[in-house]
């Protein structure tokens, strides 16, 4: 009868789930932002050596670390991605959880860009100017008031008389953290905050700030059709839709490459990964992996994960992580993590 | 009672004019509703051919792919394919000089070029030699040029001559008739653009004087200074914005003889003459220097006719491919050296961060695995419960119960079966992360109501007389369901799980919780290797900031549309068989 044999077939199935666990690649986890570069190094680790291509999940910074710090064994992930440091508080969770020997590799910087339509009117703003566009209360002289501003213009009367209306990332996104810290913050401490007050700061809700997904893609689009709109996305989009949208000024540096690099550009962040130490010598090529990860043919300054976007390290500060990649320096937790 | 006769109709009660007024909206109506579900077609319709047309067109792209035929050098035991490609694209253009100028002419070529290659190894058909003649799989940004995503290349033929004369490593061109005058006229037009926008830049810090000047009165103290040092600040920048678009204005009204030094920011200017290709780094009205991409032949001077001024739009800066691989791909496209062929690839390939190689084949098996793990657990769990629900069951409180809860439960988010995956499949039974086996699991729980409402409601619909018939000569409970019932509710029942099926087909946000939404490349080949699934492969591909992967978005939605068809083609098949009327 067929019922039967598809229920035999069921039970199966259900069967196989039982057996099985052992696990011969390696299990990436982690940044949305790392994503594109740690599956570039993925593919061309695969290709180079007898090894599986390693499995990239993009679960965003928290999660991968969360995922990641839940223990240690062939069901937890072996590295994760992150496009912050890994916080105390995680730190000492995965302490908690038995992984006490973390490997810190920092691979290079993101770039995040507020850009337009490459024929609508250039900006230079400061992070000032980004603070009052977008910050939900405003400081002016001491006052703190809920912010009223509706054009540029009226934030800093040398930018252009067009309403404020920013696409950007949701809160679930580690883009979205950044511009935050980087620029909201930074700003608000320009507008005479002190540092407690700045960090509080949170971007207003009343449709100047206008949640457009995590898809940078999509805000890249919106902006092309959309002349009057700016939008916050990674340097990646810039490069390679610059025929498209330009990216505006911020305290009188443009965002390109080099400005990126030298660490002129004041939005810009550092993209880190983290190994497990106690699964190496367990799940195969974990030692290989991180060496091609910080490979001069990855991330030196021709490098494929370059061309993909991130902005590559000093030399000198490459070395440093090379050098604790063959040592195998684990985290001591004295790193001044926040 | 007595009822009293009901009187004789009135013979005019159907044709007075008031009826026919009656009769007349009655119809005007039902004429309308016959609209308006035209008009509902209609706008459908139109809203399904628009957006089969937005795939169909964009997959077309995704349809060839393009080789570049030049000759490799190939060692018997050649491990290093990378080497290989880069040696025989050094060999082919020599003239190619400088760190950026190999970069760009590397950058012509894939990655793919080199696992063709060794593959055709592994295969044992790769010949080898000092100069065999070879296919090279050309890069994404190579591939888009040739599609004109950048631009078409404009062509002006001159009727008047060209003189060449080498001045070191650049040439100096001298055309009859004002050949460059366009170019000027371009050039300055880009010039001029500039310069309006930074004018634009230099009103807007003069506005900001104007309205803090009229502040400045009615503020004291620490703020007044911060409001002069901003005053000040826009002073200077406007001064500087007025200095760049003044310097600029020069350029622009200086007389036609002396010579415009283009940009990377302007248009990009190329002559072609003798075979060769020169570029223009400045030109006036009727003279240019140029620096040469591909060399000439020859610096003989030629008549008119024999040389175009061909013209690329957009800057240098705003484009991905670079003016010396624009020179080096239409040489080939001249020479006939650029073949264009169908990419077969994109079926043998798997995930990759390449888009000129990236496959859909992992994802279309990995998808193919989860429905069979989907199917064989929905289907027959489905079919049995709406059977005990609705032939066994007790109607009572209990069942009434079970009833609303399965309604219920076709109503939740998906994300939540995924997070019951997570936390039951994945960390209470070990089932391995990824693998299309948990899955199969999460989506089955995602379908089953939809199985069971439907399964119960086909199995209703089969006429009661059915049973008694079967009852009454003589046949079990069971054997009526399964020899007379359940044949007769498959059709209604396989509609039902196709249903459930192309919506479980459709899912990645269960699949997020249970790492399917994840990059990887092997082909899985069983229900515990890791897999993702077909919207999965489209949701990463949306997600990349390279412009290729977008015709290969719209191709993996295609084999996506192509899947759900099939499985809704077999359904058809087996309703037909199993169809039977009364």
């Amino acid at each position: 009868m067929k019922s039967r044999n598809i229920l035999a077939l069921a039970a199966t199935v259900a069967f196989a789930a039982t057996t099985a666990n052992a696990r011969d690649e390696i299990r990436i986890v982690g940044s949305s932002t790392v994503f594109p570069f740690s599956t570039a190094v993925a593919e061309q680790f695969g290709k180079k050596t007898d090894f599986e291509t390693p499995i990239v999940e993009a679960t965003g910074s928290g999660g991968g670390l969360k995922l990641f710090c839940a223990g240690v064994g062939a069901e937890h992930p072996d590295i994760a991605n992150a496009s912050r440091r890994i916080k105390l508080k995680e730190f000492n969770l995965c302490k908690d959880n038995g992984v006490t020997e973390i490997i810190e590799v920092k691979i290079g910087f993101d770039g995040i860009v507020i850009g337009n339509a490459i024929d609508s009117p250039s900006f230079d703003l400061t992070r000032e100017d980004i603070y009052k566009a977008l910050a939900s209360e405003v400081s002016q002289y001491g006052r703190l008031t809920k912010n009223t501003f509706k054009t540029w213009d009226e934030v800093n009367p040398s930018l252009p008389a067009q309403p404020i209306e920013v696409l950007g990332p949701p809160p679930t996104s580690g883009t979205r953290d950044a511009f935050e810290e980087l620029a909201i913050h930074e700003g608000a401490r320009e507008a005479g905050l002190d540092k407690k007050e700045a960090r509080k700061v949170v971007i207003r809700d009343d449709g100047a700030y206008i949640e457009s997904g995590e898809n940078d893609n999509l805000i890249v689009s919106k902006l092309e059709a959309d002349p009057a709109k700016l939008g916050v996305f990674g340097f990646s989009f810039l490069d390679q839709n610059a025929d498209r949208i330009k990216g505006s000024k911020v305290d009188g540096v443009e965002p390109t490459f080099d400005n990126i690099a030298s660490g002129e550009y004041p939005v810009s962040r550092s993209l880190w990964f983290y190994v497990k130490k106690a699964h190496i010598g367990v799940i195969p090529g974990i030692e290989d992996f991180m060496a091609e990860f910080v490979d001069e043919d990855a991330i030196g300054e021709d490098g494929y994960a370059v061309e993909k976007g991130l902005i590559p390290l000093e030399d000198d500060e490459r070395d440093m992580f090379l050098s604790s990649i063959e040592n195998q320096t684990v985290m001591t937790g004295e790193e001044g993590l926040k | 009672m007595t009822e009293a006769a009901t009187p004789p109709p009135d013979a005019s009660f159907h044709s007075s004019e008031e009826a026919v007024a009656r009769l007349k909206k009655r119809r005007s109506a039902e004429t309308r509703l016959k609209l308006y579900g035209m008009i509902a077609i209609g706008l459908a319709a139109l809203a399904l051919v628009a957006l089969l047309w937005n795939i169909v067109a964009r997959t077309m792209n995704a349809a060839t792919e393009h080789y570049i035929a030049i000759e490799a050098q190939i060692e018997p035991d050649e491990d290093d394919f990378l080497k290989v490609v880069k040696k025989s694209a050094r060999a082919s253009f020599p003239y190619v000089s400088g760190r950026t100028g190999k970069r760009e002419l590397y950058g012509l070529f894939s990655d793919g070029a080199a696992d063709d290659m060794r593959r055709a190894q592994e295969a044992g058909t790769l010949e080898t030699g000092e100069a065999v003649p070879m296919r090279f799989l050309v890069s994404d940004t190579a591939d888009l040029y040739m599609r004109g995503e950048f631009g078409a290349l404009e062509s002006q033929e001159s009727a008047g001559g060209l003189t060449i004369t080498e001045d070191g490593k650049k040439f100096v061109l001298r055309a009859q008739d004002k050949a460059f005058i366009d170019a000027v006229g371009r050039a300055k037009a880009g010039l001029a653009r500039e310069a309006d926008s930074l004018r634009q830049q230099a009103a807007r810090q003069i506005a900001g004087i104007t309205v803090q000047q009229a502040r400045l009165d009615s503020v004291t103290g620490l703020e007044r200074e911060d409001m002069l040092a901003q005053i000040d600040g826009f002073r200077k920048t406007r001064d500087r914005l007025e200095g760049q678009a003044s310097a600029l204005d020069a350029l622009i009204t200086g007389s036609g003889d002396t010579r415009l030094e283009l940009t990377d920011r302007m248009a990009s200017f190329f002559v072609m003459v003798n075979g060769g290709i020169l570029k223009l780094t400045e030109v006036s009205a009727d003279t240019a220097l140029a620096v040469p991409l591909v060399p000439l032949d020859s610096a003989d001077p030629v008549a008119g006719g024999a040389w175009t001024l061909r013209i690329l739009d957009r800057p240098e800066v705003g484009r991905p491919v670079k003016d010396q691989q624009v020179a080096i791909l239409e040489t080939l496209q001249r020479e006939g050296r650029i073949e264009e062929v169908a990419n077969w690839k994109f079926f043998s390939l798997s995930d990759s961060t390449q888009p000129e190689i990236a496959g859909i084949k992992g994802a279309l098996i990995g998808s193919l695995w989860t429905m069979l793990v989907t199917f064989s657990l929905a289907f027959p769990i489905g079919v049995m419960a709406a059977i005990y629900l609705e032939e066994f069951a007790p109607k009572n409180r209990f069942t009434d119960f079970i009833e609303v809860n399965i309604n219920n439960l076709a109503a939740v988010p998906s994300i939540v079966f995924g997070l019951l995956g997570l936390a039951v499949f994945l960390n209470f039974f070990g089932v391995p992360r990824s693998s299309p086996l948990a899955g199969g699991l999460v989506l089955a729980l995602m379908t089953l109501p939809t199985v069971i409402i439907a399964a119960r409601a086909a199995i209703r619909a089969v006429p009661p007389s059915i049973r008694w018939a079967a009852m009454g000569i003589g046949a079990s409970k069971t054997q009526t369901v399964f020899h007379h019932v359940l044949p007769l509710a498959m059709p209604g029942i396989l509609t039902g799980t196709i249903i459930g099926m192309a919506q479980a087909l459709g899912e990645t946000a269960p699949l997020l919780m249970i790492g399917m939404v994840a990059f990887i490349t092997a082909v899985p080949e069983g229900i515990t290797d890791s897999a993702t699934v077909l919207p999965v492969q489209v949701f990463n591909w949306a997600n990349a900031s390279e412009r290729a992967f977008d015709m290969r978005t719209a191709a993996a939605i295609a084999v996506l549309l192509a899947f759900l068809v099939v499985m809704n083609a077999i359904a058809i098949i087996l309703r037909k068989r199993f169809e039977r009327r009364w």
